[in-house]
């Protein structure tokens, strides 16, 4: 039996691709058979991230409309071969995605994976539902700005009323907080709204803070997950997550401003 | 006077102010989360027919929605004008 996982925002462009991407290839690395989903049909972006955008055949829609079998869809990541990774269509019609669809292979992909990340579209529409519905948990990825933690907020409303677990008087999603693109430096000088600020508004577990990093953007031009650069702090961060949500006790890392001196800052890479 | 302002004065903290925003936006969606569709309606159509026979201001009229467990309850307030002075 798998556990699904829902990355999700409601704003668009906080890091759930990035995240989705990092978390997908973390799991994977630590040995547990994953898949990673991309629900974003019509702006696919998954397999680029993962830098598989070639070997894309056959997509999600076809699988739920019977053109191709899962099998022939997942496409094995080259650098982790416990890592799958199911892309979104291309197609422009919104609704080829359904509840029973996605539920099926959802559950046929359960009988042998032990993680289904599922990449969710920005917005509130089919896709980001459908990627919220049957999960498990849900990773909810906010920056520290009035705009992505109002629309974190009411993804949390979402989660908490339209997914099947609350239709069906299940336990909840476990909801946890993935705080990105976090600047220390503009939170001590009180240009940006701190960690216990947004957990004070959103009332979450805390699983993370990804420091804003330059290496984020060169990972994803290389279509290389950020969490296979150990040497950067968001790569080292999002490790960090992994090994939370496994169960590891990890002290928090990149709240604070680096304290290196000016030596130090001379030789970081 | 005048310089020792300016060095005593910092920086308004943003980030504060962002808080505070927020802490009330998110109070209020939340407060309305479960709210069904129709009360904006409703509130609308009140207030017409009390117009009718009283001269009432649009924001004289309150709608609240309530619901826990047991029951669900429909607030309404209607603040009415001050008699006049004779």
């Amino acid at each position: 039996m798998a556990r699904i996982i829902v990355v999700t925002s409601g704003k668009g462009g906080v890091g759930k691709t990035t995240t989705s991407a990092a978390i997908a290839m973390g799991l994977a690395k630590k040995g547990f058979k994953t898949a990673v989903i991309d629900f974003d049909v019509g702006l696919r972006n998954l397999d680029l991230i993962l830098g598989c955008e070639r070997r894309v055949v056959y997509d999600f829609v076809n699988v739920i409309n019977g053109e191709a079998t899962l099998n022939q869809a997942l496409i094995k990541d080259k650098r982790c071969n416990q890592l799958y990774i199911l892309p979104a269509s291309q197609t422009r019609d919104k609704d080829a995605l359904t509840k029973e669809g996605v539920g099926k292979i959802l559950e046929e992909l359960s009988k042998t994976f032990k993680y289904i990340v599922c990449d969710s579209p920005a917005g509130i529409e089919r896709g980001a539902n459908l990627a919220m519905y049957f999960a498990d948990d849900a990773f909810v990825v906010t920056n520290p700005e009035v705009a992505s933690v109002r629309d974190s907020d009411r993804m949390l409303g979402i989660l908490s009323s339209k997914s099947k677990r609350a239709e069906n008087n299940d336990d909840p999603i476990k909801e946890y907080l993935l705080l990105s693109r976090y600047n220390p430096k503009r939170v001590k000088l009180g240009e940006m709204l701190s960690v216990e600020d947004v957990q004070d508004i959103l009332s979450l577990h805390l699983l993370g803070v990804i420091p804003e990093s330059k290496a984020v953007l060169s990972a994803s031009n290389s279509g290389t997950p950020i969490i296979l650069n150990e040497e950067s702090n968001a790569g080292q961060a999002y490790l960090d997550i992994v090994e939370r949500y496994l169960g590891e006790d990890k002290p928090h890392r990149f709240i604070d401003e680096d304290k290196k001196g000016l030596f130090g800052r001379l030789f970081r890479s | 006077m005048s310089l020792l302002n300016y060095f005593k004065t910092t920086k308004p903290n943003s980030a504060k102010l962002a808080k505070e925003r927020l802490q009330i936006l998110v109070a209020h969606e939340r407060s309305s989360r479960n709210q069904p569709s129709y009360l904006p309606a409703l509130q609308q159509e009140l207030l017409q027919v009390i117009q009718k026979y009283i001269q009432i201001d649009q924001d004289a009229i309150s709608v609240h929605f309530d619901s826990d467990d047991e029951q669900e309850t429909l607030e309404l307030n209607i603040v009415l004008p001050e008699p006049p002075q004779s």
